[in-house]
């Protein structure tokens, strides 16, 4: 069973080509998809609602043609958009109510099923007060829940993580993995950054340029190393403000395009290249100068240019190999000493990078769309060292370049 | 894909190192039974009625906060009162007739009812575009047209109420004053087809300028502005071209603002007598004019709407 099939699907504007021929397979489960600011994920979820004609190929969500079954398909999935969306002035509670009724759900069933539903997301006292007091995560809760009120089979969720600080966007991520595990509902949410969906995610597709870059089951990838991910503030005696160095959500075509040309040229990019883009020049490359000083401790740290760090969005991580339980007191003891500040340090199971370092064919392979074309047995143990040839962005930003000569320029204006 | 509870589904984020932040309490709260909802699905009529009954309701305040009930109440109480006053005088002096025509209502109210499309009309539509709540409604089984048609019958039904209700009182009055039931039936029928054809050409022209202009107190000036501006220079244009002795000229010049196309309407069609200079009832090609303007300006506000929520999507 599929919840989302598509065939061939294409939306071009007058000037950019936001989706070119993209063929998907998604089933029931929680799926990421990933792509840089303007890879056209918004615009896929559009088509998918029913609210944008294709320009070309056919799409199919729930077993119903967009085209024909649009309101057929919205009452039975829910929607949560990527910017603001809530009237300051009314509760939450009125507001789902609302909400839930123009999903079809009388009175009665929408009044219970708000009370439910945001005790579901973790809203209480507070859902009888106007929105406009809320804080950022709340209403990206208020903003979950309108999407689920109407017990939908399938939500799209587009960019929840948007702005919340590191705790409120593993709360998030926590979430959207119970929509599935405890509700029963499949999820499609849209990120920026692959490592943030590594551990929500049943499988994850990357696009680019409108175009499908990879699709891959991420279960299979347990990986006996333990690999600590820390992620550091760039400014040296900076409190670890949330987020302050994730890559802008709202960085524009400029940025992206910037982006693209660069790692065209240097595959193996220095991974604070990517985000210094978008950062003040004065700034302090915090994680080069940790890796350095890790290095020095003895500790094996991954190469900047190594797997996720130069995936699109991926912020400046540092990888870790996390030996024994000293690992975590000689990092943290590093930090300190640089004086930066620690934004988190987490231990991963895998990387879903090393999902994307291998099998260079079916990168660009359009029936690359099945759960089974990743190899358990292709996954290297090593994978934290430094990794030699064209790394998974590397092909990533290539694959981009050489489809924009052939096809025209897809997206980069 | 039916619900399970598992427990420990929340272990999905737990495998977090030393430093990682600690899990809030709430997580594990919030970890309660879900339940499936396999009740009705009333689909996409009972969703714009849905909506329709809402934005009604917030016309008058209804629904939502005290402080927003305060302007519709005052105004309406304020277009109430002279119909009642009317009646009271008709009822103590023994009139013949009320003072004022049913057709004429409207028309004398006119600054009034300007300043109440121009209150609610961008509550009903333009909060929706600030806050950007329409991807929300169009991402429904409701299609754009479906919330244009309940946001506009909506808007009608409240200025209907609007202007309706003081007639509704004149008749009372006039038939408890004994003023003769079939004179006063005949005038309110007529008074209620002008309150009708009046509420959808003037909540078309405000929901539409409330949705071209979002931001925040520029729709309520734009209507206002929309609404005065061209009924007075069309008014002093009259004048001037009646001066000057072009009498079909006054009448064909009443085309150009809603309160004079109104006017000219109802001493046309519904037995009124104008304000316009020298009391000019519009000939009869003139007559078929004031009916396809209002006509078009209607059609057109529809059309207009629908085509500014195309651009809105998501
Ligand atoms: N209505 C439109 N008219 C013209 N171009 C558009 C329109 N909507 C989107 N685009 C373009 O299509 C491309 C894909 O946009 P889309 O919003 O789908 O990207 P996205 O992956 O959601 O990016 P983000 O991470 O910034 O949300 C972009 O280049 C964008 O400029
Ligand atoms: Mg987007």
């Amino acid at each position: 069973m599929t919840v989302i099939a598509t065939e061939s699907l294409s939306k071009r504007y007058p000037r950019v080509t936001a989706l070119d021929r993209l063929n998907l397979g998604i089933a029931p489960g929680v799926t990421g998809l990933v792509g840089a600011n303007g890879a056209g994920k918004s615009t896929l979820i559009k088509i998918l609602l029913g609210l944008a004609p294709a320009t070309e190929g056919s799409a199919s969500v729930l077993g119903m043609d967009v085209r024909v079954d649009g309101a057929r398909i919205r009452e039975r999935v829910g929607y949560m958009p990527e910017h603001d969306c809530l009237p300051p002035d009314v509760s939450a509670t009125e507001f789902v109510v609302h909400m839930a009724r123009m999903s079809g759900l009388p009175p009665t069933a929408a009044r219970e099923r708000t009370a439910d539903t945001l005790r579901h997301v973790g809203l209480y006292e507070e859902r009888y007060r106007p929105i406009g007091g809320y804080s950022t995560g709340m209403k990206q809760r208020v903003k979950l829940a309108q999407a689920l009120v109407h017990d939908p089979d399938l939500v799209f969720l587009d960019e929840p993580t948007n702005g919340l600080d590191p705790v409120g966007r593993d709360d998030m991520l926590g979430l959207i993995r119970r929509v599935h595990t405890d509700f029963g509902i499949s999820v499609l949410v849209t990120s920026h950054l692959l490592g943030e969906l590594e551990r929500t995610c049943d499988h994850v597709v990357i696009i680019d340029g409108g175009k499908l870059l990879r699709s891959s089951s991420t279960a299979d990838f347990t990986q006996a190393t333990a690999t600590l991910a820390v992620e550091v503030t760039d400014y040296a005696e900076t409190p670890a403000t949330a987020g302050s160095n994730e890559t802008p959500a709202n960085a524009e075509q400029p940025a992206n395009a910037e982006h693209t040309a660069n790692a065209e040229h240097t595959a193996n990019a220095e991974a604070h290249e990517h985000t210094a883009n978008s950062e003040q020049p004065a700034r302090l490359d915090g994680a080069a100068a940790l890796r350095e000083a890790l290095t020095a401790a003895g500790l094996r740290v991954a190469a900047p240019g190594s797997g996720e760090q130069t995936l699109p969005g991926a912020g400046h991580l540092v990888m870790v190999d996390a030996a024994d339980e000293s690992t975590y007191d000689i990092v943290r003891d590093t930090v300190v000493e640089l004086g930066l500040g620690l934004v988190r340090m987490e231990q991963r199971r895998h990387r879903i990078a090393e999902v994307f370092q291998d099998d260079p064919q079916s990168a660009t392979d359009p029936a690359a769309t099945d759960s089974a074309t990743t190899d358990p047995a292709t996954t290297d143990p090593a994978a934290t060292e430094p990794t030699a040839g064209p790394t998974a962005a590397g092909r990533l930003t290539e694959s981009g370049g050489r489809d924009d000569t052939e096809g025209g320029g897809s997206h980069v204006r | 894909m039916s619900a399970d509870p598992t427990p420990g589904a929340s272990g999905s984020t737990a495998a977090t190192g030393p430093v990682a932040p600690p899990r809030t309490p709430a997580a594990s709260i919030h970890n309660i039974g879900y339940r499936k909802y396999d009740g009705e699905r009333l689909g996409r009529g009972y969703a714009m009625r849905s909506l329709f009954v809402q934005s009604l309701r917030g016309a008058y305040g209804l629904g939502r906060s005290a402080k927003s009930k305060v302007l519709p109440m005052v105004l309406f109480g304020v277009v109430l009162a002279p119909s009642l006053i009317m009646v009271a005088i008709a009822v103590a002096t023994d009139a013949k007739e009320l003072p004022a025509e049913y057709t004429a209502y409207p028309l004398i109210m006119l600054p009034l009812i300007g300043l109440y499309v121009a209150a609610m009309a961008p509550q009903s539509v333009s909060r929706d575009l600030r806050f950007r709540t329409t991807p929300l409604y169009f991402s429904r089984p409701i299609e754009r047209t479906d919330y244009v048609i309940a946001k506009y019958s909506a808007m009608s039904v409240a200025l209907l109420i609007f202007v309706g209700t003081p007639m509704l009182v004149m008749y009372v009055g006039g038939l408890l004053a004994k003023l003769g039931f079939v004179d006063q039936t005949k005038g309110f029928a007529l008074g209620l087809v002008m309150a009708l054809v009046f509420s959808v050409l003037h909540a078309g022209i405000g929901l539409l300028v409330a949705a071209v202009t979002p931001r925040r107190g520029f729709g309520v000036a734009a209507i206002i502005g929309v609404l005065t501006i061209p009924y007075f220079a069309t008014t002093i244009m009259q004048f001037i071209v009646y001066d000057e002795g072009s009498r079909e000229a006054v009448s064909w010049l009443g085309l150009a603002s809603p309160g004079t196309l109104m006017d000219g309407f109802q001493s046309k069609f519904l037995d009124g007598s104008t304000d316009f200079p020298g009391s000019i009832v519009p000939s009869n090609t003139a007559g078929i004019c004031y009916l396809l303007v209002i006509a078009a300006v209607i059609a057109g506000s529809y059309l207009l709407l629908n085509a500014r929520y195309r651009k809105a999507g998501l």
